[in-house]
């Protein structure tokens, strides 16, 4: 329905002047917005099928004058771009799984099964809420690199992402809200049929969890398929590199052309411009429901 | 629970004793299982939160060479880093950067979710065009930016000298340097805010527009008395986020300016020097990071108040 009246009512905007202004600032605003957040990436794409010749030329070309697609073969090969992303495709997914698996245990823990010290730990875990990432930096980089009690070094593994990204005090939140609406009646009813605490955990509160499932699904994906410093700090060894460090570090070599470093940005676009056009709705609804509720 | 379902053992009571055991074993059976749950995450949390928090703030009265024992060293660190010229540089670095970043990414999204409010077609365009640079990786951004930038072959003069206008170094020129990189950190970031403050506006309800307009209320008078009271939480909750986040700002330094240029130097990147570049001094960057910490804690603090109060 789109009858919810807003600043300025339908009819001004259907009446002679409104109507002009109406269609102005329509328009601005859409080649505005086709300007700015559209034709840089337009500008990446054509910018990969130039010649490096052209694209040296003090007067750009809107439109490419000669055609090489092949860029993006070479630019693939010469960046390696394959097994980047394949790292941070191993990173995200297994981020997510495990975030997913230990996040919505603790939440169930903390919202139903409500251990001794359960508000407790709760508020411990949403104090790291309070604690900006960049001030864990350093002692969170040493602490990877050997873990107290276990002994082990987790720079250059997988795990140097996964197990800090699991202590993640958004996720057990936003989780253990949605957790909290879901009546206790129906765990009660499940309990009498001989549910175990597991069997409620999976055949009663994650079907009816979806929707907050898919949002923390959604944001732990994106988080990790962006993240930057932390995998540039703990992954410094090349052959485990996420593409973000890896096309950081390379791109200050001089080892590829201007285009071909198009062809690499424009290559790695792709998998989240793909994503963000399936999953628009999730994503945009899932950020505005957070906006709304803080 | 138990009204619901009497089990076999409350309908034929044993004797009290016995049962008040029962129920002692049942109340530590269900928080073994409950903390059995619980306890990978709790196991994560402590050693990759709790644990470097507590690390982090000793190692800032510490030398630690990671051979040797660490050695106190009481504020000297803090006192290290104060004298440090750059300290100074870096704070007012990257102030700048935040007041420049609210003042373009803070109000300018705001202004654009309210046009695109009003706006009866191409909704779903606008949210989306907006949007996209968000998903892009930083990476991207933050090179596509870096070739735009190039004051020889670089889209923005060959723009600006196009339609006649003066030229600029951008992000080689000491003036220009900051702005660029603000510009660069809005157009990838204002999406969020800008759909977030849609959200907001999607919520004020009609009638309070329909009353000040029949009141003779005019469209900026309904702005300034119904609009903005109403997005009053939306706007502190976002100029929070903003500051907590731009405070932060790391990558846009690093990659397009680098992390010698005193001109650009943040906080976080004279962190990143401090432990990982010029010196190792792992003191040093946590000394830092404590300075940063209790100057963010203060945002931090008031932002999950607020939230948690809205909740309630």
């Amino acid at each position: 329905m789109n009858t919810s009246r807003t600043l300025i009512s339908d009819a001004d905007l259907r009446r002679g002047r409104g109507k002009l202004i109406y269609r102005i600032v329509l328009g601005a605003m859409a080649v505005a917005f086709v300007l700015i957040f559209l034709f840089p990436l337009y500008w990446m794409v054509s910018g990969a099928v130039k010649s490096p010749v052209e694209l040296a030329q003090p007067v750009p070309t809107l439109i490419p004058h000669s055609w090489h697609p092949e860029t993006f073969v070479d630019a693939w090969k010469k960046l390696n771009i394959g097994p980047y992303l394949l790292n941070t495709a191993y990173y995200a997914l297994g981020g997510w799984l495990l975030q997913l698996t230990v996040d919505v245990a603790a939440a169930y823990a903390l919202s139903k099964l409500r251990p001794k010290f359960g508000n407790v730990v709760l508020g411990l875990m949403l104090a790291s809420l309070m604690l900006p990432a960049s001030a864990l930096l350093v002692p969170a980089y040493l602490t990877v690199a050997d873990v107290p009690v276990f002994g082990v070094n987790l720079l250059n593994t997988p795990w140097a992402l996964w197990l800090p990204g699991v202590a993640n005090a958004f996720n057990i939140y936003v989780l253990k809200r949605f957790f909290d609406q879901i009546p206790d009646d129906l765990l009660d009813a499940a309990a009498i049929d001989g549910a175990g605490r597991f069997r409620m955990l999976w055949n009663v509160v994650l079907p009816l969890s979806r929707p907050v499932l898919a949002v923390v699904s959604i944001f732990a994906i994106i988080g990790s398929w962006k993240d930057f410093l932390w995998p540039l700090l703990v992954l410094q060894d090349p052959q485990t590199q996420t593409f973000n460090v890896a096309l950081s570090r390379l791109a200050f070599t001089g080892y590829v052309t201007t285009n071909e470093m198009f062809a690499g940005l424009a290559i790695v676009s792709i998998p989240m411009v793909i994503v963000f056009m399936v999953f628009q709705r999730s994503i945009l609804n899932g950020l505005s429901a957070g906006a709304l509720k803080g | 629970m138990t009204t619901l379902a009497p089990s076999v053992s409350e309908l034929a009571p044993p004797p009290a004793r016995t049962r008040a055991a029962g129920r002692l074993r049942r109340r530590i059976a269900d928080n073994l299982q409950a903390y059995a749950f619980l306890s990978v995450g709790l196991v994560c949390f402590a050693l990759f939160s709790w644990y470097p928090l507590v690390k982090g703030i000793i190692l800032s009265f510490q030398q630690d060479n990671f051979v040797t024992d660490p050695e106190w060293v009481g504020l000297d660190n803090y006192r290290a880093v104060l004298d440090d010229p750059l300290f100074l540089t870096a704070w007012k670095n990257t102030f700048e950067f935040t007041g420049l970043a609210l003042l373009f990414g803070f109000a300018v999204p705001f202004v654009i979710a309210l046009v695109v409010n009003e706006f009866r077609h191409a909704k779903g365009f606008f949210r989306f065009a907006v949007y996209l640079p968000v998903m892009l990786p930083p990476i991207v951004s933050v090179l596509l930016w870096r070739f735009f930038y190039d004051p020889g072959s670089g889209l923005f003069n060959a723009v600006l000298s196009g339609v006649g206008l003066p030229t600029s170094d951008w992000t080689q020129s000491p003036k220009m340097a900051m702005i660029s990189l603000v510009l660069v950190a809005t157009w990838a970031n204002m999406g969020g805010a800008t759909i977030m403050y849609l959200a907001g506006l999607a919520t004020i309800p009609g009638e309070l527009y329909e009353a000040a307009e029949l009141d003779g209320a005019s469209v900026w008078q309904r702005i300034r008395h119904v609009t903005l009271p109403q997005m009053r939480f939306v706007l502190l909750i976002l100029l929070l986020l903003q500051v907590i986040a731009t405070m932060q700002v790391f990558i846009e330094p690093y990659q397009l300016t680098g992390t010698t240029n005193p001109d650009t130097i943040t906080v976080m990147i004279l962190i990143y020097r401090y432990a990982f570049t010029v010196n190792n001094d792992f003191g040093m960057a946590a000394a830092m990071s404590v300075l940063l910490f209790v100057v963010l804690a203060a945002f931090s603090a008031l932002y999950v108040r607020l939230t948690r109060k809205a909740d309630a």
